[in-house]
């Protein structure tokens, strides 16, 4: 059971959304992040919509993976949508004692509430198509030149490649551990709240001594292969962009376009 | 040609609190040649493991010299060199592993210093190939048993192409059949890639396996010498606390109640030979 958990939320597949580079991928995300803040209209937003889409659509990503990345935020729409229809004013079409519903109100909710669900729509889907060390890949290379800055991009991005690598290794000692508590008596599933966090107290201690350990070990290991941090330190896989990038590219281009000519004539249709 | 290794006089102690030393090797030599198959046997505690650690510059000696390969390990400008030349495997394989894919892990040594993307790519190839893990090259390391996981770990080494791999107790934690895996993988790179292999560890029958026994007690070498002639010390080595292989021990046994058995059985097919023969003989 436990050997089978996946690191994040993953979707191994092979459409041309899997196989571009995570650079690109993490770039083009950005873009369409700013493609959907930057429209200030209904048809501005609907080209945000079709294009999130199409993109699904050709990573033959399944429907209720979408939804299942969407329920969380289901409350912040909730809340956001409630004071955007209560507090924005303009023409009332249902009022009740102080409180009262404009026609404004209600149009600022939906587009609020597209907007925010197309922004985690679309950055899930970055993580659906590109596994976790591709993506820290990615953002160790975009951040490159941040190095100059003293940034320490590298070990940020070992940081990150060693806590993917042990997140199965702890979770499953974790696992030991409670089977070794409950075979000697401990009780973990009655009682109140206080009483369950502290039962997690005989658990937490020795997972945090074997992390240690762990990390001790590791360090040696890792010293005996040489590491010495990001300096002179070469990489086997070299990233490339290839010609399935720049076609991603020149779609969001377009997209982004389109917003922006929305944006500058689309006042224009709506009005018609 | 001189030694690979070389251990002279060799003192160290851990620190202890007090500021005093914790006296762990009391004067060790030894001289590792160039394509030996050593093994350091030896109780909890008895150095082993410490004198391991000063094959690649872990540990510095308090008093004597280690060299490898003619470079002093004190010489700090020259670490990575040594330590490119003297691989370490551990004990736990999972603490070992630092990516979470298995060729990216191979690659991690040869990233470290330096090699070319190309050239990193054909010698991960070449080690994956060389431990027999090949169809496992973009699992998760969480995906494969231990033995696999230190085969992973070995390759990880070699891929570094060292000409000396020193291996402290790889098999401990691992289930008989991960043990085989890995004992067959150490001897046919010490055979047929004739890399020189350390390997420190307490089981006989491994030890039994190497071309050199070095046995430890208390900080200091009891014996270094084959395997054969080791192990016919039975009776000095249950006084330190060691066993000797079961065929070993058998044989042994039997001499001790009066039977007329050789005293340098080693393997299981030896000893059968042995008593199948002292059984004709006595039908007639």
């Amino acid at each position: 059971m436990l050997r089978d958990i996946t690191i994040g939320q993953y979707f191994p597949g092979s459409s041309i959304i899997h196989r571009m580079d995570p650079r690109m991928k993490i770039v083009l995300t950005l873009a369409y992040i700013v493609m959907l803040f930057i429209a200030a209209n209904a048809l501005g937003l609907a080209v945000g919509v079709v294009f999130l889409g199409l993109c699904y659509l050709v990573s033959q990503i399944p429907l209720r993976m979408i939804l299942r990345s969407l329920r969380p935020v289901v409350p912040i729409i909730i809340f956001t949508s409630v004071l955007n229809m209560l507090f924005v004013d303009g023409q009332p079409v249902f009022q009740w004692w102080i409180l009262k519903i404009t026609v404004e109100g209600i149009q600022t909710a939906v587009f609020m509430s597209v907007r925010i669900l197309c922004l985690i729509a679309g950055t899930s889907l970055l993580t659906y198509t590109t596994s976790p060390i591709a993506l820290t890949d990615g953002i160790e290379r975009l951040c490159n030149p941040l190095k100059r800055f003293k940034l320490p991009v590298h070990e940020l991005a070992m940081m990150m490649t060693i806590a993917l690598r042990f997140i199965p290794t702890l979770i499953e000692e974790t696992d030991k551990i409670i089977s070794a508590q409950k075979a000697r008596g401990a009780d973990m599933e009655s009682g109140g709240l206080l009483q369950r966090a502290k039962a997690l107290i005989p658990i937490l201690i020795p997972l945090f001594v074997s992390a240690f350990r762990r990390a001790d070990e590791l360090a040696l290991a890792m010293e005996c292969r040489c590491y010495r941090g990001g300096e002179g330190r070469t990489r086997m896989k070299q990233l490339k962009i290839h010609a399935r990038d720049i076609w991603c590219a020149l779609a969001v281009g377009l997209g982004l376009a389109a917003v922006i000519a929305l944006n500058i004539w689309g006042g224009f249709f709506m009005n018609t | 040609m001189g030694d690979f290794i070389s251990a002279d006089g060799v003192v160290f102690g851990y620190p202890k609190e007090d500021g005093q030393l914790n006296i762990v090797l009391r004067g060790v030599t030894l001289h590792i040649r160039e394509g030996e198959f050593v093994a350091v046997l030896g109780h909890n505690g008895s150095g082993k493991s410490t004198i391991a650690k000063h094959m690649n510059a872990i540990l510095i000696p308090n008093e004597g010299q280690v060299m490898v390969d003619g470079i002093p390990t004190t010489q700090e400008d020259r670490l990575y060199d040594i330590r490119q030349r003297v691989g370490m495997v551990f004990q736990n394989p999972d603490n070992q592993i630092v990516a979470t894919v298995v060729e990216e892990d191979v690659a991690f040594g040869p990233e470290n210093v330096g090699v070319e993307p190309a050239e990193i790519r054909r010698r991960v190839d070449e080690a994956l190939e060389d431990v027999g893990m090949s169809e496992y090259k973009l699992h998760a390391p969480h995906q494969l048993s231990g033995g696999q996981k230190q085969r992973v770990a070995i390759a990880g080494i070699i891929a570094m192409r060292p000409r000396c791999i020193v291996l402290d107790e790889p098999t401990a934690m691992l289930d008989p059949k991960g043990r085989r895996e890995v004992m067959s993988t150490i001897q046919r790179l010490n055979r047929e890639n004739g890399i020189t292999v350390v390997l420190i560890t307490h089981y006989m029958e491994e030890a039994a396996q190497a071309g050199r026994v070095v046995v430890m007690n208390d900080g200091k070498i009891l014996w270094d010498a084959t395997p054969r002639e080791v192990f016919s010390h039975v009776q000095e080595l249950k006084e330190v606390g060691l066993d000797v292989p079961q065929a070993t021990e058998l044989c042994w046994r039997l001499r001790r109640e009066g039977l007329d058995l050789p005293e340098d059985v080693l393997t299981e097919e030896e000893a059968v030979e042995a008593i199948s023969k002292l059984l004709e003989e006595v039908r007639g």
